[in-house]
């Protein structure tokens, strides 16, 4: 920027916000509202005319964070002498922070959002405050994208502000929503354009009105390259300004004049900004590690490391990944060793020692992990045809020099396995020999193979609760047949408490072992095959699983009985909130649903942890530590997501019912028609059983959200089974042909994330068309995915209702292999995996809850309303009974 | 005149003259010497009918220095200064309820008697304009809030800045009350003054704004702040710019400064606002600074003089005095602003005008 565009340029400082700092939202977290003072200061210093302060954040109590921030401002002469702008998604947040600002400041924002009437209501309130408003181009539609859309919005708000409210026209400050360019998503490519086209409009057609932006919103795909960053947003307002933005949020304290970017990095970025070429994003990408000048750049252009003797080389790219010039790598150490297999046993080991360590010592993450060990996949590929080679020549046994031979399996019933070809991985990497028999395998079969591969331990995997289950009958086979090897078991659904009190006693033999995450499964190994010690760690953990399954059967919490419980019940008002007759009633069925639509709301978070890193997304991609592993990984995702969508090698497909229900106890029937003359099937449901006082919360069970049907009001239930899982396997397969772990965990991890999507993806659509009892819905990605809306979807299996074989009634109701294409296996795990199911209540009381623990009592009225013997109940809530059966 | 008619009269004159306030309430009061037992409605020297002995007689707190509660218990004394103030030349007189709020009156225990203090103030004061009121001098009343005695955007505990010993929703509960009582009393203008702290001002002005809308009626709001320094900010920080623009939106009759200190040192902050208000300016300074015994010694024609400079220079709309005037120094007033034309108010053009403790205007 020229001095003379930056003269009526109004910066508004963006610092002070928790969804846009992660530095703010902790010390507000923290309630160390002195540091986050600090903060708000440095803006002012930095030359904010405005500051921007936010605190919506689902965890805060926002209105108060907003009211104690904005108190403790104003005795800050030094920050309050600048206006406020009180930045908010919820007007309850803005209407507190009105409340505590004696200048005139500006509300951030109103929209058309929910219709006329609210935005008027809105307008007439922030003038009764004295302020001014930021004007998003948003309404009924949604938010607006294209030029023509952000135009036409800010002037029907504006005829509207101006000639009913009588609102000010200078006061208006429309934000015609800067975007994301350079996603790698062809749709997003002329976003920069479509807000300074819509900018020009707006000036030039809507007097006095001003235009302003969160500009740091636009290099969103760049975040970890703060260089890259603050360049694009030069070169976006150099451009916006020109068109008449005279606001924007931005980083005060950090923005690059236009003429101090290079030229040619100029370039790039107008290409992208002004989407002056199609392959603008690409070359922007290519170039922006080399103008971030960091160490990922470096990995790519700097080879001096080739220059070094080859174990160095080896280990170099184990570490980094590389898989580039490993076989040549290895071809030269094939050739100076005198035999093959010391080429892996030599400096192959040795730098995989070194990504071990640094692995243990949390100075390398997971992801990377993986992909060291595709290196040495890569690796090993290449020398096996000669280790085979001289084997036959000199016609011995190759030694076997593998710290030992562990056996993995995900078990019957059960296809969830990306944590255990992760723990797979991480165990080759420490030169383990891994004999994977995947998924649904069948205890004898486990057993079998165990003795076939004569393997050292048996690593156990489960994701849902019936798999518990299942590694006891294992444990119990194996005491029975014998066999004295340890056992190690994890898995989402495993716990130490459930190894300790139910599979512990069962095997005797040996050691059972339960691993919480994968990067304990080396140390744990390793420990149970060192010939010195293993006797006393074992003796140790048989002690410590003693004394918890001792402490468990004690520590038995009292329970209701359930008479009493079911006169506590939750009744919701049904009056004020009379059910909604749904659009359509009976089943519809969705083939081939255009995965993009699913891309946007996807929750990251999970798909971090997923990869052991754990932090909120998109704070973790800035985190010290972990940010750049995490950039890295998100980046590759991005990628492979991307590719997965545009070849649509993954298919997504889903079924929905919805059918009129009432309850009659705890149960839910479910009816043909309107007429509710034909029960065409009951669902069960569960109660919680928690000692409750009088007067206390209610004791729970997923019926009381459904109308009873003797009070004669006419209810409605929902189901769903959505599965992105069609072709995951294909692709899974093909990557672990190819020696690639990571892309094979990355495309089920990315699958499980869009069956995530799209289950609350088809959540929306049924509130606001199918369903329809949410039609005028209006929320944000985040709001979205903090599940901010009315109704829930609970999954057979989950916490509010843990019973697994109620799925079984849902996939009837919903035809859903047919319809869907899921199958249920024998404990009814869905196949594909990635596939979410669940029903649907209405009722903007329904909530989650957890269930807790059932008595006796209980469990035999369950039995009798379910048909079955007690013997067959108790197994299959085994992990929610308060008493041993 | 009905009500309509009398706003449509005090434009018109606003727009012929320079409009004269009336002077101090509490001075006046003052100078009866009233004692603990006259502030309950015992007979007084100075009034021996009209008030009501029996009903506060056994109040379980001392009420002396209560002045709003006069209005009930001498009715009298307040009618007198009004009618005093209307014969020095008042175009504009106020009702005795500047600190009839129910958060003031907590002091006294008084909160249920807000309602009736602000319909019978209004009263007796319509009662003394309509008395002295002539088609060629018609005379207007002004229903005042005062600033309370508490404040929304300062902390009175230095150790907990974030904390407020009132709350924006309390003093627009307070105002309402307050602003309906008076409405129904009959007053012509709603003047929200002795702003020191500018938040208390805004949950006011919203108060006034939404007791509009519920009552239907739309009167002329007229602010006031108050500066404490020489260089024009208010308790509260704001410079004068700052604290117009964030009254604004009240799109006030007049904008302008009481209190504070002697017409003399006010002066600058009068130019400043002068300049930047489109709308009226209102000032009516104290009777100087006090003296070492708090005595307000500025004789009428000092102040007079003073005020009479910034006439001359255009400066003003609305006159009058606070703290420490009297009669004699209304009358002095009128009589030394009768010749000159009223300020006229500028173009101000339509920019974004923001305000922190200081102004912040866009482009």
């Amino acid at each position: 920027m020229t001095k003379q565009t930056t003269a009526t340029f109004i910066n508004i400082g963006e610092r002070t916000n928790v969804t846009g700092s992660a530095k703010f939202r902790k010390l507000i977290e923290a309630d160390d509202y002195e540091a986050a003072l600090s903060v708000a200061r440095q803006q002012v210093e930095s030359g904010a005319q405005i500051i921007d302060i936010n605190m919506d954040e689902g965890l805060l109590d926002s209105e108060k964070a907003m009211e104690v921030f904005l108190n403790l401002i104003a005795s800050e002469t030094d920050i309050s002498r600048v206006p406020i702008m009180i930045d908010s998604s919820k007007w309850s947040v803005i209407e507190a922070g009105l409340k505590c600002v004696q200048g005139k400041s500006i509300v951030n924002s109103i929209s058309l959002k929910e219709g006329e009437e609210n935005f008027k209501e809105q307008a007439r309130m922030v003038m009764h405050y004295g302020a001014a408003a930021v004007v998003m181009a948003f309404d009924e539609e949604g938010q607006a994208d294209t030029e023509d859309r952000k135009f036409e919005i800010c002037e029907r708000a504006y005829n509207i502000l101006t000639k009913e409210v009588g609102f000010a026209p200078e006061d208006i400050i429309f934000d015609p929503n800067v975007f994301a360019v350079a996603t790698g998503i062809e749709e997003h490519n002329n976003y920069g354009v479509d807000f300074i086209n819509a900018t020009r409009r707006i000036r030039e057609n809507l007097p006095h009105a001003h235009v302003s932006g969160g500009i740091s919103n636009l290099s969103f795909s760049f975040r970890g390259n703060n260089a890259v960053r603050e360049a694009m947003h030069s070169v976006f307002l150099y451009h916006a300004i020109k068109a008449g933005l005279d606001m924007g949020i931005v980083n005060a304290g950090q923005l690059t004049i236009y003429d101090d970017i290079k030229p040619e990095m100029r370039e790039l970025i107008e290409d992208v900004i002004l989407n002056r070429r199609d392959d603008a994003t690409d070359r922007l990408l290519d170039a922006a590690d080399s103008f971030k000048g960091l160490s990922t750049a470096k990995k790519k252009k700097d080879l001096t490391w080739r220059t070094k003797d080859v174990g160095s080389r080896l280990t170099h790219g184990l570490v980094n990944g590389i898989g580039d010039f490993v076989e040549e790598d290895v071809e030269e150490a094939r050739q100076s060793a005198t035999k093959t297999i010391e080429v892996i046993e030599g400096p192959l080991m040795d730098g995989m020692n070194v990504v071990g360590d640094l692995f243990g010592d949390g100075k390398m993450f997971l992801p990377q992990v993986v992909k060291s060990a595709r290196v040495m996949k890569k690796a090993v590929a290449y020398l096996m045809p000669f280790i085979e080679a001289e084997k036959k020549e000199s016609g011995e046994e190759g030694v076997n020099s593998s710290a030992g031979k562990i056996l993995m399996a995900t078990v019957k019933g059960d296809v969830h396995d990306i944590g255990k070809n992760i723990v797979g991985v991480v165990l080759q990497c420490n030169n383990f020999e891994i004999v994977d028999l995947g998924v649904m395998v069948a205890g004898q079969t486990i057993l079998d193979e165990a003795k076939k591969h004569k393997v050292d331990i048996i690593g156990l995997s489960g994701l849902i609760t019936p798999s518990l289950d299942e590694m006891v009958s294992l444990a119990s086979e194996m005491e029975r047949q014998e066999f004295d090897l340890p056992l190690m078991i994890g898995g989402a659904t495993t716990s130490k408490i459930h190894t300790a009190v139910k599979v512990n006693p069962a095997y005797k033999r040996s050691q059972v072992v339960h691993v919480i995450d994968a990067s304990r499964a080396v140390g744990v190994a390793s420990k149970l095959l060192e010939k010195s010690g293993r006797d006393a760690y074992m003796a140790d953990i048989r002690a410590d699983y003693e004394v918890m399954a001792k402490n468990y059967a004690t520590k038995t919490k009292p329970r209701s009985r359930i008479e009493v419980a079911r006169a506590n019940r939750f009744v919701p008002d049904f009056e004020t909130n009379k059910p909604v007759k749904p659009e359509f009633l009976g089943i519809k069925s969705f083939d081939d649903y255009d995965l993009k639509q699913l891309v946007e709301t996807i929750d990251w978070t999970p798909f971090f942890a997923t990869w052991e890193m754990r932090g909120r997304y998109p704070d973790i991609l800035d985190d010290d530590v972990k940010g750049e592993a995490a950039r890295e990984l998100f980046g590759d995702a991005q990628k492979l997501l991307t590719e997965l969508v545009d070849e649509k090698s993954l298919k997504a497909q889903a079924v929905i019912g919805l059918w009129p229900a009432n309850s009659v106890g705890d149960d839910i029937e479910v009816y043909e028609d309107d007429t509710r003359s034909k029960v065409i099937a009951t669902l069960h449901s569960l109660r919680q059983q928690m000692e409750r006082r009088q007067g206390d919360k209610p004791n729970i069970a997923l019926s009381d959200f459904i109308a009873p049907k003797d009070s004669g009001i006419p209810d409605y239930i929902g189901g769903f089974a959505v599965t992105t899982g069609i072709g995951e396997e294909d692709l899974a397969i093909r990557y672990e042909r190819a020696n690639d772990d990571y892309n094979k965990i990355m495309v089920k991890a990315l699958a499980d994330r869009l069956a995530e999507s799209f289950a609350e993806h088809m959540h929306m659509r049924v509130r606001r068309e199918f369903w329809g009892y949410a039609s005028d819905e209006k929320l944000s990605n985040v709001e979205l995915i903090s599940e901010a809306y009315s109704g829930i979807r609970p999954a057979p299996g989950y916490p509010a209702q843990p019973d697994h074989t109620e799925k079984q009634t849902l996939f009837d109701l919903l035809d859903a292999e047919n319809n869907a294409g899921i199958k249920l296996t024998e404990s009814f795990a869905m196949w594909p995996g990635a596939a979410v199911s669940g029903l649907y209540f209405g009722h903007p009381q329904s909530r989650y809850f957890g269930l807790g623990k059932i008595a006796k009592d209980q469990v035999e009225d369950y039995a009798k309303r379910k048909g079955w013997t007690l013997e067959k109940a108790e197994k299959w809530l085994a992990p929610v009974l308060a008493y041993q059966p | 005149m009905n009500r309509d008619e009398r706003i449509k009269a005090l434009k018109k004159a606003a727009s012929e003259r320079i409009l004269v306030l009336d002077g101090a309430m509490g001075t006046m009061i003052q100078r009866h010497k009233l004692g603990e037992e006259e502030y309950r409605g015992a007979p007084s020297n100075s009034a021996a009918v009209g008030h009501q002995e029996a009903r506060f007689k056994d109040w379980g707190q001392d009420v002396k220095g209560n002045n709003d509660l006069l209005t009930l218990s001498q009715p009298d004394i307040i009618k007198k200064i009004h009618m005093d103030y209307l014969e020095a030349g008042s175009d504009i007189i106020e009702t005795n309820t500047f600190n009839s709020t129910s958060i003031s009156q907590a002091d006294y225990g008084m909160e249920e008697l807000v309602v009736e203090l602000n319909i019978e103030a209004a009263k007796l004061c319509r009662a003394a304009a309509d008395e002295l009121s002539t088609p060629e001098k018609p005379r207007f009343v002004a229903g005042g809030l005062g600033p309370t005695n508490r404040t929304a955007s300062i902390s009175p505990d230095v150790n907990r800045p974030e904390f407020r010993n009132v709350s924006f929703e309390e003093l627009v509960e307070a105002y309402s009350e307050q602003t309906t009582a008076l409405i129904e009393g009959g007053v012509d203008i709603i003047i929200i003054e002795t702003i020191f702290d500018t938040l208390n001002a805004k949950a006011a002005g919203y108060a006034v704004l939404k007791v509009f809308d519920d009552v239907g009626i739309e009167l002329p709001i007229m602010v006031s702040g108050t500066v404490i320094d020489k260089s024009g900010r208010n308790l509260s920080g704001q410079t004068p710019e700052a604290f117009w623009y964030s009254m604004r939106h009240l799109k006030p009759f007049s904008v302008g400064l009481n209190c504070s200190f002697g017409a003399e040192d006010l002066r600058p902050a009068v130019v400043d606002m002068a300049a930047i208000s489109d709308t009226l300016i209102s000032v009516y300074p104290n009777a100087g600074l006090p003296n070492e015994m708090g005595e307000y010694d500025e004789q009428p024609n000092t102040t007079a003089d003073f005020i009479e400079g910034w006439a001359k220079d255009g400066l003003v709309n609305i006159v009058g005095g606070c703290c420490g005037t009297s009669p004699d120094h209304i009358s002095a007033i009128a009589n030394a602003v009768k010749g000159y034309p009223p300020r006229t108010v500028p173009d101000i053009e339509p920019r974004l005008r923001l305000s922190g403790l200081e102004p912040f205007v866009a482009g």
